[in-house]
């Protein structure tokens, strides 16, 4: 069957690979780009392991057609790092001890990052909200909600 | 394998559909079918922008069939329904669900279209001059049609509307069951109220009873316990992974005295 070509923005930088037909976004960015941050959980839009976004909004890539991003900007846990400097978030998480096993992790960041990014000052409420498409079955939350609220009352390290 | 086909209108992705094919807004219900390799042998879609647009009309407010949860909250025009857009999915899900998707969400989903069902809203579909009301396309789901948008009458009183959602999970969980009411009142008498259920049958409902009993009458105690004792006539509940059907209708009635409850209390 026809793969289509898909021309798009990661991270910044212009992609294009061939998405095949019904493909979703996930195994499109893993396999066929290369960008092994976003997870495969449920397939099923229901952890949030595979958050990204998409022009600045979080989606579920599990739940994204791969050929719906031509000419898009789409955004993963890889881009958050500048380098070597790591984005505020992510040495907040090593700080507070908010990844285990790390799985959520990707998604979680990308959540958080998407909220502070609209709401640099949110309540733990708007945080708790924020991540509450994401599911973390180490941490029981509490050091993830602790390390976002630290970089969004300039807390954080760095 | 699913094919998707992209049109650049809604007319002429009515004319594609069929047998075969599956029409796809926000995907966030019908990916998971295509990712377990069950979905549709065609996807159709629509690339028109002018179906995500949110117009403001005479009485009420004109939503785009494309029109996500998101869109709904960033609405200031759709305030009476943000309680409920803020309780569909999570925050991926808001950006990504349709108002119109969530009228063909199968049980348990589909708490939005209970609230557009209990506003007396209208569905406008693609090549059908009039519109329908939201009872019709529930009702027929199948061979409804495509929408190009929804029509939500804005109530006179705001405070006449209120909403809530059970879920075990909070903030993001699925319904046990969900409550939409809207009470219009005329010299403090209640006509017209609607009740609607979410998750108490195959779609969203309307409880006859409850409605029966609070037709006339003004929201006091008495009124509020005959409508939550009547409160399942009308839905047809049944069990799932969520609830069973005992639990949701010995449950319901508590949830709508305690809904009726806080709107008496203003």
């Amino acid at each position: 069957m026809a793969k289509t070509p898909v021309s798009f923005t990661l991270n910044g930088s212009p992609r294009a690979a061939f998405a095949d037909p019904g493909q979703n976004l996930l195994e499109f960015l893993r396999r066929d780009v290369g960008d092994l941050s976003p997870k495969f959980g449920c397939g099923q839009g229901t952890c949030g392991a595979c958050t990204v976004t998409v022009d600045g909004e979080t989606h579920l890539a599990c739940l994204v057609l791969a050929q719906t991003v031509e000419g898009r900007d789409v955004g993963t846990a890889s881009g958050l790092a500048r380098g070597a400097q790591l984005d505020p978030l992510q040495e907040a998480f090593m700080d507070h001890f908010a990844a285990q096993c790390g799985y959520c992790t990707a998604g979680m960041l990308i959540s958080a990052r998407a909220l502070l990014d609209r709401n640099p000052r949110p309540t733990r409420d708007e945080v708790v909200e924020a991540i509450s498409g994401n599911l973390c079955r180490c941490t029981g939350y509490e050091p993830i909600i602790a390390a976002i609220l630290s970089v969004a009352e300039g807390r954080a390290r760095a | 394998m699913t094919i998707v086909e992209t049109y650049p209108t809604l007319a002429e992705a009515a004319r594609a559909m069929g047998r075969d094919a599956a029409y796809m807004a926000g995907g966030t219900l019908l990916m998971r079918d295509v990712n377990e390799g069950a979905g549709p042998a065609r996807l159709i879609r629509v690339s028109d922008p002018g179906l995500t647009r949110v117009q403001t009309t005479g009485d009420g407010v004109r939503l785009g069939a494309g029109v996500t949860m998101a869109g709904v909250l960033a609405s200031r025009e759709l305030e009476v329904l943000h309680p409920v857009a803020r309780l569909i999915g999570g925050p991926q899900v808001r950006n990504m669900g349709t108002v119109a998707g969530n009228l063909f969400a199968a049980h348990p989903y589909g708490d939005f279209a209970a609230a557009l069902l209990a506003l007396g809203a209208l569905v406008v579909l693609a090549g059908q001059g009039s519109a329908r009301p939201v009872e019709d396309v529930l009702k027929a789901r199948d061979s409804a049609g495509l929408v190009e948008a929804i029509e939500v009458p804005r109530p006179r009183d705001p405070r006449a509307f209120a909403f809530h959602k059970v879920s075990r999970v909070k903030p993001k969980g699925v319904s046990v069951l969900s409550i939409a009411v809207h009470l219009p009142r005329e010299g403090g008498r209640i006509r017209d109220p609607r009740v609607v259920f979410g998750a108490m049958g195959p779609t969203p409902l309307r409880s006859s009873g409850a409605e029966r009993a609070l037709e006339g009458h003004a929201l006091d105690t008495a009124t509020i316990d005959r409508a939550a004792a009547a409160a399942c006539e009308g839905l047809a509940p049944f069990t799932d992974q969520i609830a069973t059907e005992w639990y949701r209708r010995e449950v319901a009635g508590v949830h709508l005295r305690r809904l009726l409850t806080r709107m008496e209390q203003g």
